[in-house]
Formats: structure tokens, sequence, C-alpha cells
């Protein structure tokens, strides 16, 4: 059986418990990003009364040397509240809440990238900068094999699963409603969901999200991803190349529009930003996944609708190139571009950081700015 | 196992996330026809207000070097919504939406059959043609045999299996009931069903539909099939032959009728359209299966209740014949007459956009005409 104990557990049983009131009390989930920088944690705690707003909601603590975060000696870290959703588990009153992690001295922990893209996102408030991303990511079963594929062998050649319906195109749809779901109940921006070019592969998509809000709703999304993956008893992974050879990697495409850009004539200001960033592209490539470019050297080969993680490219509806402009921005003559070079497991504050960095601060070079 | 592993997932943990309220948000999940000409995609959007008619449906666009349909240096391609459903695995306020799908430089796409249809319904539209389309198609295991088969052998010759009841008989009855109501519910215009000739195949009719609307409830009526197909862990498969020999293969029936036809003393209009037909029958069989004849040419052979794929014939009850004028249609002198070429794998809109420009423009020869407008 290839999914894992813990979901074939009695529902029946669960849904008992689960319409007990509870009272004036709510529970409130934090949840947060481990050491690894790609990881997340959760823990909950009892509430008096329902936060209205995040100001409601107190900080925290917990124990950072069991998340790969501190030292035994010198663990306690702190859980600073930064973004609040509604449930989708154990639904309302009761919260999800995004924190930032800090360190014992208060300065942010190493995998804490938010509190520098805030920095940078304040700096450019008043260009509107709009992003959407395309995270992609794979279902694996409990033996971490894809999900469906079968045990001893390989399914038929990709051509047939992008956006493919019937059980031999896809596998675990249910998965992908549930998420949607729970993500729209939560108040996270997903815009869409489609099946990708290799089976069991997907995608959503988050946005469009003004400045700090593309980093919380993506973050939150992975959450509620594995959340509901672990209640079907399966797996998502977000590695960037999970099956090599000809099969697709997983990417977390990002596009992006400032109020310039979605202005009339605002392709100038697209071509502008394109620009500075083909002179950038080793800082951009060390941003864009949690391994400095370790994780994208795998997928980023210029196959599989990939460009060489070696060259800077871009073009018109051109999905081998680094940078795509959609041909429909191409004929308004504004509108946004997409960038296809973060990895599906990117952290999207560096992702969105590096490109207000080089697009909207016009930062050069391959050290940012302090 | 004959069914795949996601259909195992529990649908009780995914009935809990689908009763999740969404406030004001609509999914709208978009299909179209892929580079096949036989394959449904689809992909889903977010609308911010539920939309009241295709006006509300913006255009979208997908990646068509991953559907067979263009290359990756120029790869968008358009999504124009053409018609719209409710949609019955999400339900109400979410849709579905059939789309036309345009080129980059805004034409047609290869396999956008609509498109050509559409000018022709308009060309004839105060003659009300209207259509009914027989869909058989094979419900396949995972491992690609014909569900509830033994998996090394076959079952008992044809004979007891059409319109059958008993689980002997009948296999997979859930898919077609499921399906069913989900096309009612979706406001697709199916009419009925039936148990087939041969275990595991069934059919399902789609009509009487006007003009551009029987290749719209048609395509939406298989898209829905493939998802409860999906859903229950099995295959739906509409190939013309699935299994060679003594079985049956599968076809798409299809039923025509012009205003005059249905009216007293139709039956005169009926037999000059046949008449018509005859004079062009290799142009229709070109336009009956998405292979220009040689998906067909494995199924109508002449047996099985098939016409011969060489030759053109008609006649009054028999199965046998390319068109079959319906016993009550010859007794009451009007009605209808049944076009039997089509495969079950046909585009409905070539299908009836043939019969059109045969029987009501009056073309003739091999290819079909240029109209100016």
């Amino acid at each position: 059986m290839s999914v894992s104990e813990s979901s074939l557990l009695n529902k029946g049983v669960r849904d008992q418990y689960m319409k007990l009131p509870q009272g004036v009390r709510v529970q409130v989930t934090y949840v947060w990003i481990d050491g690894t920088g790609e990881g997340l944690r959760c823990k909950t705690r009892t509430l008096d009364s329902e936060p209205k707003c995040l100001e409601d909601i107190p900080e925290w603590n917990f124990d950072g040397s069991s998340t790969y975060q501190a030292e035994g000696s010198n663990s306690d870290m702190y859980l600073i509240p930064v973004c609040m959703f509604r449930d989708p588990f154990i639904l309302d009153p009761n919260k999800l809440v995004l924190c930032e992690v800090l360190k014992y001295n208060r300065k942010p922990a190493e995998t804490n990238l938010r509190m520098k893209c805030k920095q940078a996102m304040d700096l450019a408030a008043d260009s509107h900068p709009w992003f959407g991303m395309e995270q992609e990511y794979t279902l694996l079963d409990i033996n971490k094999h894809p999900y469906g594929w079968p045990q001893n062998g390989f399914p038929g050649p990709q051509g047939p699963y992008y956006c493919g319906v019937g059980a031999d195109k896809v596998y675990g749809r249910d998965v992908v409603e549930s998420h949607y779901k729970a993500c729209m109940y939560a108040g996270v921006k997903i815009a869409g969901s489609n099946a990708e070019v290799m089976p069991s592969q997907w995608e959503f998509q988050v946005g469009p999200s003004e400045g700090m809000d593309m980093g919380d709703h993506l973050w939150m999304a992975r959450f509620l991803l594995h959340r509901v993956c672990e209640d079907f008893g399966v797996v998502a992974t977000l590695d960037p190349k999970p099956i090599t050879g000809n099969w697709n990697g997983a990417g977390c495409h990002t596009n992006f529009s400032t109020e310039a850009m979605r202005n009339k004539g605002g392709l100038q200001h697209i071509e502008e930003a394109i620009k500075r960033l083909s002179k950038r592209h080793a800082f951009h490539i060390k941003a864009y996944d949690p391994k400095g470019g370790a994780d994208n050297s795998r997928r980023l080969t210029g196959f599989h609708e990939t460009s060489s993680i070696h060259d800077f490219s871009a073009g018109v509806a051109n999905r081998g190139a680094s940078i795509r402009i959609p041909r429909q921005v191409g004929q308004d003559g504004c509108g946004y571009f997409e960038d296809r070079r973060p990895s599906a497991n990117c952290d999207p504050y560096a992702v969105t950081e590096a490109i207000i960095r080089t697009c909207v601060l016009n930062e050069t070079g391959d050290q940012d700015a302090a | 196992m004959a069914t795949s592993c996601s259909s195992q997932l529990s649908k009780c943990v995914k009935q809990q996330y689908l009763d999740l309220p969404q406030g004001d948000k609509v999914q709208a999940m978009y299909f179209w026809i892929d580079g096949t000409g036989e394959n449904v995609r689809c992909k889903t959007r977010t609308l911010d207000s539920e939309p009241k008619s295709i006006e509300d449906l913006p255009e979208w666009n997908f990646d068509g070097s991953s559907t067979y349909q263009s290359e990756g240096s120029n790869s968008d391609m358009y999504l124009i919504p053409a018609a719209m459903f409710r949609d019955p695995f999400r339900k109400d306020p979410n849709k579905l939406v059939l789309c036309e799908v345009i080129k980059y430089n805004r034409k047609p796409a290869d396999t956008n059959l609509r498109h050509s249809c559409k000018r022709i319904m308009e060309m004839v539209a105060n003659q009300h043609p209207w259509f009914g389309m027989e869909q058989e198609y094979t419900i396949l295991g995972t491992d690609g045999h014909p569900f509830g088969w033994p998996s090394n052998g076959f079952p008992g010759p044809q004979g007891p299996y059409y319109c059958g009841v008993g689980a002997d008989k009948a296999y997979g009855r859930d898919i077609v009931e499921a399906h069913y109501r989900a096309c009612l519910y979706a406001g697709v215009e199916i009419c009925g069903t039936n148990a087939e000739v041969m275990p595991a195949q069934w059919e399902f009719q789609v009509g009487p539909s006007e003009g551009i609307n029987m290749g719209d409830h048609l395509w939406a009526a298989r898209f829905i099939l493939h998802r409860v197909c999906e859903d229950f862990g099995v295959i739906v498969s509409f190939d013309p032959k699935p299994i060679p020999g003594n079985w049956n293969g599968a076809g798409c029936h299809t039923n025509f009728s012009t205003k005059e036809m249905r009216e007293d003393g139709g039956l005169t209009y009926i037999e000059a359209s046949i008449e018509k037909l005859a004079k062009r029958h290799d142009y229709h069989i070109r336009a009956y299966d998405p292979k220009g004849g040689l998906d067909n040419a494995r199924r109508l052979t002449g047996c099985h209740e098939t016409s011969n794929i060489h030759k053109f014939s008609a006649g009054v009850a028999n199965r046998g014949a390319s068109i079959r004028i319906p016993r009550t249609v010859g007794q009451d002198k009007k009605g209808y007459f049944e076009d039997r070429r089509p495969s079950a794998n046909c585009d409905p809109y070539s299908v009836t956009e043939a019969l059109i420009r045969t029987c009501l423009l009056g073309e003739e020869g091999e290819e079909p005409v240029e109209y100016k407008n």
C-alpha cells in the first residue's frame, strides 16, 4: 500500500472529536521555515478569544536545536507572527499564522530571508511591484516513488500528461482539488492549477500579489500542500529534478511587473529590466534555490523547457529562455515578464528580493547592497 | 489491480476539503482539444465572481509545445471560451468552459475544427439543423484491457450484453450512471444511455442539438466522461476497434434533420439529402475520424452492424447500411435519418459540418467550398 498508515486511520472517529464545540477558546497554529530553508514546522497554542488581526497574536518561541537552527545550550528562538490565515483543517474560528524566526539576540535566523526582503520591498513600494509565482511539485508515495508510477518501471514518455485528464494521464487529482479549496478558504491568493508535463507532477499559481504578500502567501500555500498530502497519505516534493533522465524538472516561474510596466508603453520598462537582469545572471542564480545554484544545476540544462544555467537569454513566447515575455504582452506593448529560472524549492522571499534589487533598485554586480 | 491507485485515495478526506466554503471566488476549468484532435486538456483559474455568461469569461493562454500544438520557441497559444457549463465535480458556482484554440497569429489551431463549423452553421441557421449523436465507448482498466474482462482471456461471445443487466452482462454501470447525472447537472443535452453489444462497451446519446451546440455538447460530454472515469480509476477509450476479431467496434452514429424534413412530407428532403451523400462518400469518410479514414478502416468492415468503408448504401431499418432511415420515419413520411459511418473518436464539428455542406449547401466533389463571407 503506497499511502501512509496515518492516512488510513478512521476519519469517522476523527470527525466525532472535531465536531466537539470549543467554547470561546481558539487554536492558533504557528508555522515557520526551519534551518534547511525548505522545510516547514508548526505547533499550536490556545488563545482565549479569536484574534481579529495580527496584533492580537502574541510572539512565541521554540526549540531551535530540534529544527537545525540552534545549539542545545542556547536553543530558544522567537516566532514573530507576520501573516494570519483561516485554518482549513480545524476550521473557523481557528487560525494559521506564518511567522518569522529570530535568534536569541533578536537578529533574524539564517534562513529568515523575509526580513531583508521587506527592507527591499519597502524601498520599492512606490513602484507597486506585483508577482505571480507558479509552484511546480511532484507527488510521491510513502516509499518516495512518484505516486501512481508502476513499482518496477516507468510510465510512457512525456507528451500526454500536461493538463491531462484520465486515470492514465494524471495521478492524484484529489490532492490538487483539496489543496485549491483549502487555499481559498484560508485566504491564500491561489490563482489556478494544472497538471504538469511529467506524470504525478502538478502546478498551482499564487498571485498577483504585491510586495511581501507574494512570499507570505506562497509559503502558506506550501504549508497547506504538505498538510493536505499528509491527510491523504502521500508526499509532495519540491525537489527541482526528482527523476533524472528524460523527465521534466520542477521550477517556480516568477512573473513580475511594476506599475510602469503595466501601463501603456510599459514594454520599454520591461525591456530595461531584462537588460539589467542579463548583467546579473550569477547573482540571481545564487538567489534562486536554497543551495546557491547547486539544486538548480540539476534542472536548468537547456532541455525540458528550461534555459541552461550557464547562459542568460530572453525571448517572446520562448519557453527555452531564462526570461519569457508572454506573446500577449508583446502585442499589447505592456504587462509583465516571466523569470523561468527559480527552482521549485526556492525561497520566494529571496527570489522576489533579488528581482526588486536588480529591476527596481537598479543594483548591479555580484553582491547585493548592505 | 485494474483501477488506478489515485482512485483509492480517501474520498472522505477529499469531501472534507470540497465542503470548504470559497467565499465569492469561483473556479473556472478551461478545457480544450489538443494537437491529436482526440484528446482533451484542462486547467483551472480563479475568478473573483461567478460568470453569468460566456462573455464574463476572459481569454487565456497555454503552452502549446506541451500538447503537440506548437514549438517551444514560440509556444503560447490562446484559449477562447466557447461554451460554459456547470461543474459537476466541484459544483456550483464553479464552471467548466469549453474553449477554441487559436495560434499565436490569431488563426485557428490545426485541430480547432469548431471555427469553420460555426461559420457553416451560421449560413444555414434558418433551416434549423438538428443533430443527435450516439457516442459509443469502451471502458478499460489501467492495464489497457477491457474493464471486467478476465485478465488472461475473453468473455463469452457477443449476444447477451446489449442493454443487458446483471454482473455477468454489464461491466461498469456505476460509471455510466455517474456520467449521466454529471451531464444533467452540467447542462449537457444528454438524452439517453444503454449497454452495448460488446461487454464493457456503452453508449450515450446527446441531442437533439441545433447547429454548433451538437459539437459543443458532445465534447463537453466526452470531457465529463474522462473525468468520471478518472475518479473511478478506469479509462475510457473512443478507439473505433478496441479489440480486433469478433467484437463490435465503436461508432458515433449521427442523426440529422432540418425543419423541412421534420414537417409533413419531409421524407422527400430526406431522400434528396441521401442522394447527395451517395455522391460524396469519400469526402465524408475523410471527415468522419481524426485520421482521414484510417481509424474507421479498422471498424467499417461490413460486419458487426457496420457498412463497408468502400461502399455507400442506404436503407430503411438497415443497420448494415451507411445511412439508416428509421422505420417510423418511413411510415410517417417525415423525421430524420441516421448516418452510421462516423467513428467513435470523430470530431463532431467535422461530422456536422460535412453533413451541412453536402446536404444543405449542395456541395459536391472531394474538397469543401471556401465561402467568402
